[in-house]
C-alpha cells in the first residue's frame, strides 16, 4: 500500500525522525492559511499524488510570499499530473504540502528496502541524493553503500555511522544523521514498511539533517496489524476495480487489452497473460482469485473483469489445487446468470474436482466455449473477439 | 529414489482442524502419504479423519516420530508455527500459507540459522515424490512417477508443466514448489543440488517468474555444476513492470529481474527455455532427445 508524502512526514514526527515543519492543504485557502502559521520567509507548495517526479512535471514550486502560496497553489491543485511514474494518463492533484523552505547544504540519499538475496533488510545510501537512484545505480554503483540488518539487533550504531561516514556526512552532524537512520529504521519496521525512501535527505545551513522527501510503501501482508496505516490509503489514487477488488482479497491489476482474465495463482496468471499475446490478443487484466476463493468471491471477480467497457471476451483459466474447479464453476455460472453475459468465455479447467466442475458447466445451459489446455483456450478466445 | 520426501516420510500437518487443512489431510491420505499426527492448540485429543491431534508440535514428534510438516497454519501465526516446528528439529517443514508478512519471514528466516530443518515454501504448492507421497495441495492425480524432476516458485503454474509432461508420458521423481515469496526458505540451487545427486532423476524442469535474482543465480549455479539437462520457463515475460515490484528493490539486485534477462541467461548457461507456456511439455521432449534419454525417460 502506497501513502502520500505528508502522511510519511506525520509518522516520522511520531518516530522522531526529522522533518521540516509543514501542513496539508485541500484547498488553495488552506495552502495559504498554513504558510501563514508556518510563517517562514519562503514556504514551498508541493504536490501530493502516488507518484514520484513530481518537481520536474511542475508539481512542486517555491513561493517567497503569500501571494505566491496563493498563485502557486491555485495552479497546482486540480492540475493532472504527468511524470514517468504516473503513466501517459497522469494523477489530478486534491491535496497539497505546503512546508517552510529550508537552507539546503547538500543533499543524500538514505532507502530501507528488503532485500531478497540475503532475506534482510538493507539500508542504503548515497551522497548523490535529490537525482533518479536508479540512474545512480547504472551509472556510478560504487556511490551507493549498503547495510545489510540482522533483524535481531536492528539497525546498530556502528552501521549507521559506517553509512554517514561512507557517504560523507559533515563529522558535526554525524549524531543527527546516526539518530536519523536509527529511527528510520524503526519507522520500517514496526509499521511494516516495504520501501522507505528518503530523496533527498539534506543537511541545512543551520545543522539540521532533515527528510525533505518522504516515500513510504507498506507490506499489504501485514496490514491486518497496521490499523492506523490502512486509514491513510487514499482511494483517489486507485484504480476504481483495483479497489473492488482488494474488497474481495483478489489481485487484479488493470491493463489496456480486451480480453479479460480470471486465473488461481499469479504464475499461471501471469503466463496466461503471455500466452494470449502470442496468439495475437491483448490481455485486459491481471486477475489471481487466489487459493481460498469462494463462489461469492469469483462471481465478484466476473463483475470486477467486466466492468471494464473495453473487455470483449473472458478466458477462464484454472488449474486447481487449493482452489476447486466445482467452486470456480459454480461461480462463473452465478455471475453469467446476475450479469447476463454477452460476451464470448472460454473456459479451461483442470485440477481437484475437475469432473465437477465441468458437470456443473454443461448443465448450466450457458453459451461457454470449454478448452482442453491453455494454449487452446488462448487461441479459442482470441479468435472469437476478433 | 526421489528428493526429499518418500513412502517413509512420517507427516504431521499443522493447522489440522482448519477447513483447508481438513480437505487437504483427507485428499493427502487418499493419495497415501503416511499422515501421523496433526496440531491445533487446545484441540488435544481428537482426531481428524482418524488422524490424532495434538496442541504442540513437539507432542506430536514425541509420540509419533512424526519428521516432516506441513503448515496451514493462517497467516497471521503462521511464522511461528514454523519456528515452532524447527524448534522440534523436524527435518521438513512445508508451509503452504500465503500471505505471511515479509518482516516475519525475515525473522524465521534468522532463527533457523545452523539449525537441521528443511523449509519450503511458504506460499507453495508443496512437494510430491509421485506414488509415494504427497505433502501440500496439488492435485495428485496429473503426476506419474518417473525421471523428470521438477522445481517451480509458481503453484498453478507447476501443475501446468507437471501436466503437459504426464500427458506425454514422462514421469516426475519429485516436483518440489519452492514459492513465490521474496523471502522463503529452499531455494532453487538447493532443489538442483538434490536432483543432480539423485540417480533416479534423469532431467529437471525448472519454473521461474519475474522479479528477484533467483533464476540467474540457479543457472550460473548449472552452468558450473549441474550434469543433466535442464528445461526452463519464465512466466510474466509481457506482464508490465512495476505494480508489484518496488522501484528501489530492483535495484538492490542491479536492474534486473525481467523475464528477457532472465531467459537470455539462462540460454547462456545452457538451459532449454521453453517459448510459452503451452510448449514446456514439448521442450522437454526434444531436450531429452537431444541428450539421448527419450527412451530411458518414457515412464509408459
Amino acid at each position: 500500500m502506497n501513502i502520500h508524502e505528508y502522511q510519511a512526514k506525520e509518522i516520522f514526527r511520531k518516530y522522531n525522525v526529522a522533518v521540516p515543519n509543514s501542513k496539508v492543504a485541500f484547498s488553495v485557502d488552506e495552502a495559504v492559511q498554513a504558510a501563514e502559521e508556518l510563517g517562514s520567509d519562503v514556504s514551498v507548495v508541493k504536490a501530493q499524488i502516488h507518484a514520484g517526479g513530481r518537481g520536474k512535471a511542475g508539481g512542486v514550486k517555491v513561493a517567497k510570499n503569500l501571494d505566491e502560496v496563493r498563485e502557486y497553489a491555485d495552479d497546482i491543485l486540480g492540475k493532472t499530473l504527468v511524470t514517468h511514474q504516473t503513466g501517459p494518463e497522469g494523477k489530478e492533484v486534491k491535496r497539497l504540502l505546503v512546508e517552510e523552505g529550508c537552507d539546503i547544504q547538500k543533499e543524500y540519499y538514505i532507502g530501507v528496502v528488503l532485500d531478497r538475496a540475503t532475506s534482510r533488510v538493507v539500508m542504503m545510501g548515497s551522497e548523490e541524493g535529490g537525482t533518479e537512484i536508479e540512474e545512480v545505480a547504472a551509472e556510478t554503483p560504487e556511490k551507493i553503500f549498503k547495510e545489510v540488518i540482522d533483524p535481531v539487533t536492528g539497525l546498530t550504531p556502528f552501521q549507521a555511522r559506517r553509512l554517514a561516514f561512507n557517504i560523507n556526512i559533515p563529522d558535526e552532524l554525524l549524531g543527527k544523521a546516526v539518530k536519523f537512520m536509527l529511527s528510520l529504521y524503526e519507522v520500517f519496521v514496526e509499521k511494516d514498511c516495504s520501501i522507505a525512501e528518503i530523496n533527498p535527505l539534506v543537511t541545512t545551513g543551520d545543522g539540521e539533517v532533515l527528510a525533505l522527501d518522504a516515500k513510504l510503501n507498506f507490506d499489504d501482508n501485514a496490514l491486518f496489524r497496521q490499523k492506523d496505516i490502512t486509514e491513510y490509503r487514499d482511494l483517489d489514487e486507485e484504480d476504481g476495480k483495483e479497489i473492488e477488488a482488494s474488497k474481495y482479497d483478489l489481485s487484479y491489476i488493470a491493463l489496456d487489452g480486451n480480453i479479460g482474465c480470471m486465473v488461481n495463482g499469479a504464475g499461471l496468471a501471469m503466463s496466461t497473460m503471455d500466452i494470449i499475446k502470442y496468439y495475437g490478443g491483448e490481455p485486459a487484466n491481471f486477475l489471481d482469485v487466489g487459493g481460498g476463493a469462494t463462489a461469492e468471491k469469483v462471481t465478484e471477480a466476473f463483475k470486477i473483469i467486466l466492468s471494464d467497457e473495453n473487455v470483449k471476451g473472458i478466458l477462464v483459466n484454472i488449474f486447481g489445487g487449493i482452489m476447486k474447479c466445482d467452486v470456480i464453476a459454480e461461480g462463473v455460472v452465478e455471475a453469467s446468470k446476475q450479469i447476463g453475459l454477452e460476451i464470448p468465455l472460454v473456459v479451461r479447467l483442470e485440477g481437484t474436482n475437475v469432473e465437477l466442475g465441468k458437470k456443473i458447466l454443461d448443465e448450466s445451459g450457458l453459451n461457454i466455449t470449454s478448452a482442453d489446455s491453455m494454449a487452446d483456450g488462448a487461441e479459442k478466445i482470441v479468435s472469437l473477439v476478433k | 529414489m526421489s528428493v526429499f520426501i518418500n513412502k517413509d516420510t512420517k507427516v504431521l500437518v499443522q493447522g489440522i482442524t482448519g477447513g483447508t487443512a481438513k480437505f487437504h489431510t483427507q485428499q493427502m491420505l487418499e493419495y497415501g502419504t503416511n499422515i501421523v499426527a496433526g496440531v491445533t492448540p487446545k484441540k488435544a485429543g481428537t482426531d481428524v479423519e482418524g488422524v490424532p491431534v495434538f496442541n504442540t508440535v513437539q507432542d506430536a514428534v514425541d509420540e509419533t516420530g512424526a519428521n516432516a510438516s506441513v503448515i496451514y497454519v493462517p497467516a497471521p501465526f503462521a511464522a511461528d508455527a514454523i519456528m515452532e516446528a524447527v524448534d522440534a528439529e523436524l527435518d521438513l517443514v512445508i508451509c503452504i500459507t500465503e500471505h505471511i508478512p515479509v518482516l516475519d519471514m525475515v525473522k524465521v528466516k534468522r532463527y533457523m540459522e545452523g539449525k537441521k530443518t528443511r523449509l519450503v515454501g511458504p506460499n507453495c504448492p508443496g512437494v510430491i515424490t509421485p506414488d509415494e507421497c504427497k505433502i501440500g495441495i496439488m492435485p495428485g492425480y496429473i503426476h506419474k512417477k518417473g525421471h523428470i524432476g521438477v522445481v517451480s516458485r509458481s503453484g498453478t503454474l507447476t501443475y501446468e508443466a507437471v501436466h503437459q509432461l504426464s500427458e506425454e508420458g514422462f514421469g516426475q521423481s519429485t516436483a518440489v514448489g519452492i514459492g513465490g515469496d521474496p523471502v522463503n526458505g529452499t531455494n532453487f540451487i538447493d532443489v538442483l543440488k538434490a536432483f543432480n545427486e539423485d540417480p533416479e532423476t534423469h532431467a529437471i524442469m525448472m519454473i521461474g517468474e519475474i522479479g528477484g535474482t533467483a533464476e540467474e543465480e540457479a543457472a550460473e549455479w548449472i552452468k558450473e555444476n549441474m550434469t543433466k539437462p535442464v528445461v526452463g520457463f519464465i512466466g510474466g515475460a509481457t506482464a508490465p513492470p512495476g505494480k508489484r515490484m518496488g522501484h528501489a528493490g530492483a535495484i538492490i539486485s542491479g536492474g534486473k529481474g525481467t523475464a528477457e534477462e532472465k531467459q537470455r541467461i539462462m540460454r547462456e548457461c545452457g538451459i532449454n527455455v521453453a517459448e510459452t507456456p503451452a510448449v514446456m511439455g514439448q521442450t522437454m521432449i526434444e531436450t531429452l532427445k537431444e541428450n539421448d534419454l527419450l527412451e530411458k525417460s518414457k515412464t509408459h
